[in-house]
């Protein structure tokens, strides 16, 4: 290895010790941890088709008066904004595939920060020592939900501009500043000449620099503190288990991104989103009927159209019936979002540290309430298509209407007494979810019965084992550090016995390559030199000099 | 490993090799196929670029390298399990006791002149507020009586939204059109809504008795609700919807709210009838139009 340009930085940073322990990070495993890592790679998608859409829209709402490519609105006056999304649409070059890819990518990031919140809640990720980066996750759900509905306004077209026309009202709704926020923000009345530049200076430029900020402070408190990890063999309140960042964890870490961003490009480029051409151009005094928001938007529009017509005057001053679900509603659940560790904590007194995660149905509670708020959101976000409801089922609006009302009250009830029930039943009988040995009832010759318990099968087990771990160890090169750091002997002798290990060779029986002697498969030979013995049944560290007898016998330390 | 220990296998390294063989080959073909795809998206962008196949062609391209990349660091490379010791996130007792002791020998000595200490609050304080006023007084104009008023004043001749004015005898019974005041055609404010219904059904409020001229009823189209144009009239019930929250306002008794969200009726235009026969305004809507806000009473 050409060590000189190591040398080299190290010489003016001193990095060497600081990405030695970064690349021998360990993460530990599972499928949950992933969602988000889904939501950081859409947010790199949305700034990649992001730029790329700045380079041909034209955040301006001067009129003009169309003669492009799309023959069914030649003639028609339209802002700049929407001619320009209609140009990058049809005359750019891989266009239509960048704007419908980073209309995608939107969604795709909103659900999956959604995902990932819920599964950080139910597993009880949040607690101890992570309150901080739970409350920068909250801001960041919040901030990516205003930015998803600015870059929804951007093209000006009818469906959006209704959408900006409410969020004007919900503005003006607030109390005291209401009227003066909404002034300053559209430059004056609804809709002014302003409102689309200054959406696009937020949405392009102040947004995604908090967030990329607060993205940046997210993922370093997670890489400070280390990840959580399922409870399981050898894993502890004081230990991470898992794989090494270097290569194993970069590879499929990187490797995810590649598969993340390939759906969202065959989402973008097969399946239409927002297709504004169709919609037309805003003009105020029209409307298009059945137009839902973006999915994220959805429960608050189910709650503008569930909240009882109530408007409150009095004192010379009026509440707003839109500011019950439009400001309340969202202040209430972003407030209860943040405060969550802390709710929590007052119930829970516990002020312990927590690296290991909850079994969802071993907090009763926490799952409880979990299950009634999502459904609660859920029955809100439904409610957001009252209209197509009705329409679909062909019955009145009014009894759609008042069926949500009431739903919203008492399916989360319901779903909650399940929920409850199932984690309690479930959390009362030991390993529930683990496979179980079978019982073998044998006769014997004078018709006696007897159960035992079948042999286990150590093929399976070995290979559960070589899968989702054995026993752990530590890494050659940071058991070697320590060893240097504490004066021991080191020995380098056997780091390439430790490389060649793959778990290819517990794939052979998947695969069907089963070797002669079945099992053995699982077994690799230490003194040929060729494997680690990572998948050994005693799960052991790599050779070393100073204790060769002890190596095949025990795998202990 | 309870009693159970495996046969050495003779050709256990040529097993090992065989599998790593055949993840390697599925790596490549992996790699392969992506390669192949971004020379065909090349061609589809040489020869003009199509939505649905640069959408297939990026899966492809982009979906190659990942799925390459996954299997290689999945069953080509070690998995572990490794563990590592978490070190202690606390600090020891001593350490935050040095931290403590160097924030205060810091903070004694700037203390120590406390009224330069208020006077700086007070200078960057000042600047803050100072750099606040052109956004404040830039952004937009105060909204004073902007939400009181529309662009409809007496004699305001109603108009299309191409700037023609309405003729008393253009539209039909149960014939609905949206109409501007003269000189403001398109605006979001003023627009009204100016709807024909059958003559003998109409149950005029108090105060409105001239309001209709003919017939003639004008409401603002402006939801009292969230603001959105109340733009579906259903001739059969006479009643508008607001297609954004379904409320459902009645035409024939002064645009009261009768379902979903909306709080309160639609205001109405007092028309009138100019002497050539064109529709007017007789004054503007008495008042304010559209959503709620705080200053109303």
């Amino acid at each position: 290895m050409n060590l000189e340009p190591i040398e080299w930085v190290d010489d003016r940073l001193g990095t060497a010790k600081f990405t030695r322990k970064s690349l021998n990070k360990i993460f530990p495993d599972h499928w949950s941890f992933m969602l988000g890592e889904i939501a950081m790679y859409s947010f790199f998608i949305l700034l990649g088709t992001g730029v790329f859409l700045t380079l041909f829209f034209n955040p301006s709402m001067a009129t003009t008066v169309y003669h492009g490519s799309y023959t069914p609105l030649d003639g028609h006056t339209m802002s700049q904004a929407y001619a320009s999304t209609l140009n990058l649409s049809f005359n750019v070059r891989a266009g239509l595939v960048m704007r419908q890819m980073h209309h995608w990518a939107a969604n795709v990031f909103i659900a999956a920060i959604v995902v990932h919140l819920l599964r950080v809640f139910f597993t009880g990720a949040f607690r101890k020592p992570r309150e901080i980066n739970w409350v920068i996750g909250s801001i960041l759900l919040i901030l990516a939900i205003v930015e998803g509905f600015l870059g929804y306004s951007l093209p000006d077209d009818l469906v959006s501009g209704t959408g900006i026309r409410i969020a004007y009202s919900i503005i003006l709704s607030v109390p005291i500043i209401g009227s003066y926020a909404a002034s300053f923000l559209f430059g004056g009345q609804f809709p002014g000449h302003v409102i689309i530049p200054r959406f696009y200076s937020i949405h392009i430029l102040l947004i995604p620099a908090l967030m990329a900020g607060l993205l940046g402070a997210h993922l370093a408190i997670m890489w400070h503190q280390k990840h959580t990890q399922f409870k399981g063999k050898g894993r502890t309140e004081k230990n991470v288990v898992g794989v090494a960042m270097w290569p194993a964890y970069a590879l499929q870490a990187g490797g995810f991104f590649f598969l993340t961003a390939a759906v969202i490009a065959a989402l973008g480029g097969l399946f239409q989103i927002n297709p504004i051409w169709l919609y037309g151009p805003y003009i105020p005094y029209k409307v298009s009927y059945a137009v839902q928001p973006d999915w994220y938007m959805g429960w608050l529009d189910g709650a503008l159209r569930l909240f009882p017509s109530w408007e409150i005057t009095g004192f010379g001053h009026m509440i707003p019936a839109v500011f019950f679900p439009a400001v309340l509603l969202p202040g209430v659940t972003f407030g209860l979002l943040i405060l969550w560790p802390w709710i929590e904590r007052k119930f829970t007194k516990d002020y312990e540290y927590h690296n290991l995660l909850d079994n969802p149905r071993d907090n009763t509670w926490r799952t409880t309430i979990g299950v009634a708020v999502i459904t609660f959101y859920m029955v809100l976000f439904f409610a957001s298509s009252t209209d197509v409801l009705a329409n679909f089922f062909n019955v009145s609006l009014n009894l759609v209407l008042w069926s949500f009302r009431v739903a919203v009250f008492v399916v989360p009830v319901i779903t909650a007494v399940i929920a409850h029930k199932i984690t309690k039943e479930a959390s009362a009988v030991p390993g529930a979810g683990r496979p179980r040995k079978a019982m073998v009832i044998m006769r014997s010759d004078e018709g006696e019965y007897t159960t035992v318990e079948s042999p286990g099968r150590p093929e399976l087990e070995l290979k559960h084992q070589a899968i989702h771990g054995g026993e752990p160890m530590e890494l050659p090169e940071e058991e070697r550090a320590h060893k240097r750091e504490l004066g021991e002997p080191v020995s380098v002798d056997n780091e390439a016995a430790f490389a060649t290990a793959s778990p290819a060779v517990v794939l052979a029986e998947e695969i069907g390559e089963r070797p002669s002697g079945g099992t053995g498969v699982f077994r690799i030979p230490r003194a040929a030199g060729s494997g680690g013995g990572l998948f050994s049944p005693r799960g052991s560290r790599p050779n070393r000099v100073d204790n060769d007898e002890a190596n095949g016998k025990d795998g202990d330390r | 490993m309870s009693g159970f220990t495996p046969d050495l296998e003779l050709n256990q390294n040529e097993i090992v090799k065989q599998v790593e063989r055949r993840y390697e080959r599925i790596v490549g073909i992996s790699f392969t196929i992506s390669l192949l795809a971004s020379i065909a998206l090349g061609v589809v962008f040489w020869q003009g670029g199509q939505t649905q196949a640069e959408g297939a062609l990026l899966f492809v391209v982009l979906g190659g390298l990942g799925f390459g990349i996954v299997a290689w660091g999945k069953y080509l490379v070690p998995q572990g399990p490794y563990v590592q010791e978490r070190e202690e996130l606390r600090s020891p007792a001593d350490e935050k006791q040095a931290f403590v002791e160097s924030l205060e020998r810091g903070e004694s000595l700037l203390l120590r002149r406390s009224f330069l200490v208020k006077l700086l609050g007070g200078a960057v304080g000042a600047f803050g507020i100072i750099t606040l006023f052109p956004f404040i007084r830039s952004l937009g104009p105060q909204p004073k009586k902007m939400l009181y008023v529309t662009n409809w004043k007496k004699g305001s001749h109603l108009v299309r939204p191409d700037g023609s004015k309405v003729h008393v005898s253009e539209l039909e019974v149960g014939g609905v059109l949206t109409v501007f005041p003269e000189g403001h055609a398109g605006g979001a404010i003023s627009q009204t809504i100016l709807i024909r219904p059958a003559f003998q059904d109409i149950v005029t409020k108090p105060g409105r008795e001239t309001w209709g001229p003919q017939g003639y009823l004008a409401y603002s189209k402006v939801c009292t609700h969230a603001g959105c144009p109340v733009g579906l009239y259903q001739e059969l019930t006479q009643q508008l919807l607001c297609p954004c929250h379904q409320s459902l306002f009645d035409v024939l008794s002064g645009a009261n709210p009768v379902f979903g969200p909306a709080p309160r009726p639609l205001p109405q235009l007092p028309l009138a009838v100019d002497s050539k026969g064109y529709l007017i305004a007789q004054s503007g809507y008495n008042e304010p139009i559209g959503p709620g806000f705080w200053e109303r009473a």
